[in-house]
């Protein structure tokens, strides 16, 4: 129980301790605690970010699926409409040849009608001139009776 | 043991004895007795004091400076773990108590906690273990061993006066010499005639005085006055053990109960030197208190 100096060599060793927990324990932990602190912070932070940036993805992908379905329902309508006409203009254009078609087979038809007719015309003449002639043969003279029986053939 | 062959007086002498080098008849020795010890006067050191009390430091200091290297902001391991927490518990007591801004604060307190707290650590090993291992009966390589630091007056005043002295260094260097003059002689009695201001000046002298020197003295003493009334009955249960079997086994009980009941000696104690060291020295940091 002497007080002696063995109190100043434990007020040196104190002050000894000190400056080296000064030195070399306290700053370097309590910079790694703020160090780590202000890193939770910004990783939550960055979490957050994250999850608003994730937010609005989902809706911009909503808007996009709704903008493509109605683009799909505006392409589908005008095929549609597209089909429609095609469908409609294949039908003029048939009943247009049709009846282009229908024409010309008239208009042969008549030519040969007429042909028929020229060539029946001339048969009858030569007919009848000939059997005009074989009766004339015997009763008249075929220069003399010549105008009647043209006049007779004109009126086949 | 010791006991067997001394009478209980000499045991608890014996135990209460630091190892002492000083002068002794013109020759510097160990000394061999405590009246030689106390021959030698002002002029000794208790070595085993100072040894264990400054090794106990190493440790700590050791332990803590390895982990301040490793510490980093990423995940701590195991010891960076439980030196953070005793950073935060210490930062969180100075934010606490301490208004000012000063750096030196907070390691001084954990300096303070933790060397006061593994100081008093010692008590906790059984009284006669290591005096045993290294004494006369062992190796015998010294007559005398104080195993806890925090029992010798000197350990906890050289604490406490290095405290003071910051007291005192800080007191000046925020209010000034003037202002820290004005603080002991101008308070709690004030008046404004004059032919009464010297007679209160000496009167606030004193209690201010006194209320200074307190301070210091009551850290010290507080620390000195538990851990030695503490040591003291951890010697006293030693002694039954010498009283036979019934005696000892009762001894024995008794010693893990009070061991148990020290470990919160222990804490408290150096929780409560921390404390008033940060108290003391923010009221040296402000004007009034």
């Amino acid at each position: 129980m002497n007080i002696n100096l063995t109190l100043i060599a434990q007020l040196i060793s104190f002050a000894v301790f000190v400056w080296f927990t000064m030195r070399f324990v306290w700053p370097p932990i309590t910079k790694a605690l703020e160090e780590r602190k202000a890193k939770i912070a910004d990783g939550l932070a960055a979490a957050e970010r994250g999850q608003h940036e994730q937010e609005l993805a989902a809706k911009r992908a909503v808007e996009h699926l709704h903008e493509a379905k109605q683009q799909a329902a505006e392409i589908v309508a005008k095929a549609e409409k597209r089909a429609a006409e095609i469908v409609d203009e294949s039908k003029d254009t048939a009943r247009v040849e049709g009846e282009r078609i229908l024409t010309a087979a008239r208009a042969e038809i008549e030519q040969e009608t007429n042909k028929a007719r020229e060539q029946l015309r001339a048969k009858v003449a030569e007919l009848a001139v000939a059997g005009a002639e074989k009766i004339l043969r015997k009763e008249i003279d075929a220069g003399a009776h010549k105008d009647i029986v043209e006049s007779v053939a004109n009126q086949i | 043991m010791a006991a067997t062959e001394l009478t209980s007086g000499e045991y608890i002498q014996h135990h209460l004895t630091n190892l002492t080098f000083g002068k002794i008849d013109g020759v510097w020795r160990m000394a061999h007795s405590a009246e030689e010890a106390k021959e030698m006067g002002f002029w000794a050191l208790h070595v085993d004091s100072l040894a264990w009390s400054i090794g106990l430091a190493a440790i700590f200091l050791f332990f803590f400076i390895r982990a301040a290297r490793k510490a980093t902001a990423g995940v701590p391991s195991g010891l960076v773990n439980f030196v953070e927490w005793i950073t935060e518990f210490i930062d969180e007591s100075v934010r606490g108590s301490f208004t000012a801004r000063n750096p030196l604060i907070a390691p001084l307190a954990m300096t303070v906690f933790a060397w006061v707290f593994l100081m008093n650590l010692m008590d906790l090993i059984p009284v006669d273990l290591i005096p045993y291992i290294l004494g006369d009966h062992g190796l015998g390589l010294f007559h005398f061993m104080k195993v806890v630091p925090s029992t010798d007056p000197n350990v906890t005043f050289g604490m406490a006066f290095g405290v003071f002295l910051l007291i005192l260094f800080y007191s000046i260097k925020v209010k000034g010499v003037g202002g820290f003059v004005g603080e002991l002689t101008g308070m709690p009695f004030q008046t404004s005639n004059i032919a009464l201001k010297p007679i209160f000046f000496v009167i606030n002298l004193v209690l201010e005085g006194v209320n200074l020197i307190a301070k210091p003295i009551s850290l010290s003493l507080r620390l000195f006055g538990n851990m030695y009334a503490g040591e003291m009955i951890f010697i006293l249960i030693a002694l039954m053990y010498s009283g036979g079997i019934v005696l000892g086994v009762f001894g024995g009980a008794l010693q893990l109960v009070w061991a148990i009941f020290h470990i919160l000696v222990i804490t408290l104690q150096a929780f409560i030197f921390m404390t008033l060291t940060i108290v003391y020295l923010d009221m040296a940091h402000s004007e009034h208190h």
